[in-house]
């Protein structure tokens, strides 16, 4: 426990010399901000910022993610030939990263919506939340690329395809499996589809706490009913969790079977 | 002291250690030779549990290598290339290492001023000489004074003063009670550090057995050609 705390803290140390943090965090600062000084309400914002943050933030999890992995080559070399054992080693690389990029996302939108509304309710924080987990979400899955492969440039290249099959191609695939099966009922099907992909169950979680939902028809009006109530988002929020903690186990497996 | 029974190790399609035995003997120094990819370097990863093997069993002392990580605070390894993290400098990784292994003395100090690095501990690693590297790669393998020392080529890269050096040190822990386990393709270097001789062939041992046995064996003046003509 104590080493997997010390092998956080060098790697907070190691991540905080680079620039990286400062633009990722300036990027959140600014958007927030000048979301807000164009006249948005906190909603507004919100709303705006939702679109950001279902595609940034995976993006730049799972990309700087496997790109930190493969740089640590030397770090892990180093400490696994002294006596400290693989899930420390891991665990200390995941939450040295995860943590560090959530607290640069909740400072980056957190600060500018503090000092223009205060503190809000509601969709701001799910806003938060869904932000803080697609992080862990992303960060896993890069990790777990990164394990499984080792060349950088295929590893990166899996996280991209990966990334753009969540953010993109999903919706195009439901969409076409709901047309063309639309002679049957799918409400069930639907609902079930969508916890197979982070972004989607976040899109949802966020949608919901606006009450746009009836912009989504006929399933919107299901998920509503499914996802508004407390069991729906628990479910959601907890299908966003199992998502972040299938892939550290998985990843974990093959770290610790893999030769160095 | 070491107990190696039925060693194997594949890498995809690739048999690198087949079915190896080997012991090797407390306070000794063991070299281990052989041609480049027989298996030394993979042969020595296992001891250490950086390459996982794929059947047979290895015993450290009493104790069987299964995964756990504890045994390694006995040992101390210099890997062939010094791999460190770029940004930091070589005082930074003493201090990581030691403030990750809790309640283990150190005298990198003394290893520091041996080895004449004081100027460039305070220098980012990426910035120094593939020797001085080395150098610091000495230093963390010694600094824990393990009772196994394992060195992977540890002179390769090294200039004649650094390099006397360290051979000095690598016969000082002998004579202080320390297991020494080296590699290195310089005959004359193992003639002149190794007790025992352990010869790799086809991820087999070919040759078992101390130097001045192999050399009298074969009738040859030194080891290189003791070693040449057992091959011919």
């Amino acid at each position: 426990m104590m080493t997997l705390l010390k092998i956080i803290k060098y790697q907070l140390h190691d991540l905080l010399r680079g620039k990286w943090f400062i633009i990722y965090t300036a990027v959140f600062f600014l958007l927030t901000d000048g979301l807000f000084r164009f006249g948005g309400d906190p909603g507004q914002v919100s709303l705006s910022l939702m679109n950001v943050v279902l595609f940034i933030i995976p993006l730049v999890s799972i990309v700087f993610g496997t790109m930190f992995f493969y740089n640590s080559r030397e770090f892990m070399e180093l400490l696994l030939s002294q006596p400290i054992s693989r899930i420390s080693l891991y665990l200390g690389l995941y939450l040295g990263l995860a943590l560090p990029l959530s607290a640069v996302y909740l400072i980056g939108v957190g600060v500018p919506f503090m000092y223009h509304a205060g503190i809000q309710t509601g969709s701001y924080w799910i806003l938060l939340l869904v932000g803080v987990s697609l992080t862990w979400v992303f960060t896993a899955l890069a990790f777990l690329i990164a394990v499984m492969s080792e060349q950088r440039v295929k590893g990166v290249g899996m996280t991209i395809v990966l990334w753009l099959f969540f953010a993109i191609l999903y919706d195009g695939i439901i969409l076409f499996i709901l047309f063309a099966l639309e002679d049957y009922p799918l409400e069930k099907l639907t609902l079930i589809l969508s916890l197979f992909n982070p972004i989607d169950l976040g899109r949802i979680l966020m949608l919901l706490q606006f009450d746009i939902a009836a912009l989504m028809g006929y399933t919107g009006a299901l998920f509503s009913k499914f996802y508004g109530n407390m069991f729906g988002s628990a479910v959601a929020v907890f299908a966003l969790w199992t998502w972040c903690a299938i892939p550290v186990w998985l990843g974990y497996r093959a770290f610790s079977k893999k030769d160095f | 002291m070491i107990n190696i029974k039925g060693l194997k190790k594949r890498f995809g399609r690739l048999e690198v250690l087949k079915e190896l035995d080997a012991q090797i003997q407390e306070n000794t120094i063991t070299a281990i030779v052989g041609h480049n990819g027989s298996g030394k370097t993979t042969l020595i990863k296992c001891l250490l549990g950086l390459d996982k093997y794929d059947g047979g069993d290895i015993n450290i002392k009493d104790f069987k290598l299964n995964g756990d990580w504890n045994y390694r605070s006995q040992i101390g390894y210099m890997p062939q290339v010094a791999r460190f993290p770029e940004n930091l400098t070589a005082s930074e990784v003493i201090t990581m290492i030691s403030d990750l292994r809790i309640g283990s003395s150190t005298q990198a100090e003394e290893l520091i001023s041996y080895f004449r690095l004081v100027d460039e501990m305070e220098k980012p690693l990426k910035t120094l000489s593939g020797g001085t590297r080395q150098k610091v790669n000495a230093i963390v393998a010694l600094m824990f004074n393990p009772d196994i020392l394992i060195l992977d080529e540890p002179t390769a890269g090294l200039d004649p003063v650094s390099s006397s050096l360290l051979k000095d040190k690598i016969q000082a822990e002998k004579a202080s009670g320390k297991t020494v386990i080296i590699t290195s393709h310089i005959m004359s270097e193992i003639q002149e550090l190794a007790d025992t001789i352990l010869y790799l062939l086809d991820g087999k041992i070919f040759f078992d057995g101390p130097v001045n046995e192999l050399i009298a064996q074969t009738g040859e003046k030194n080891l290189e050609r003791a070693i040449a003509k057992m091959m011919s």
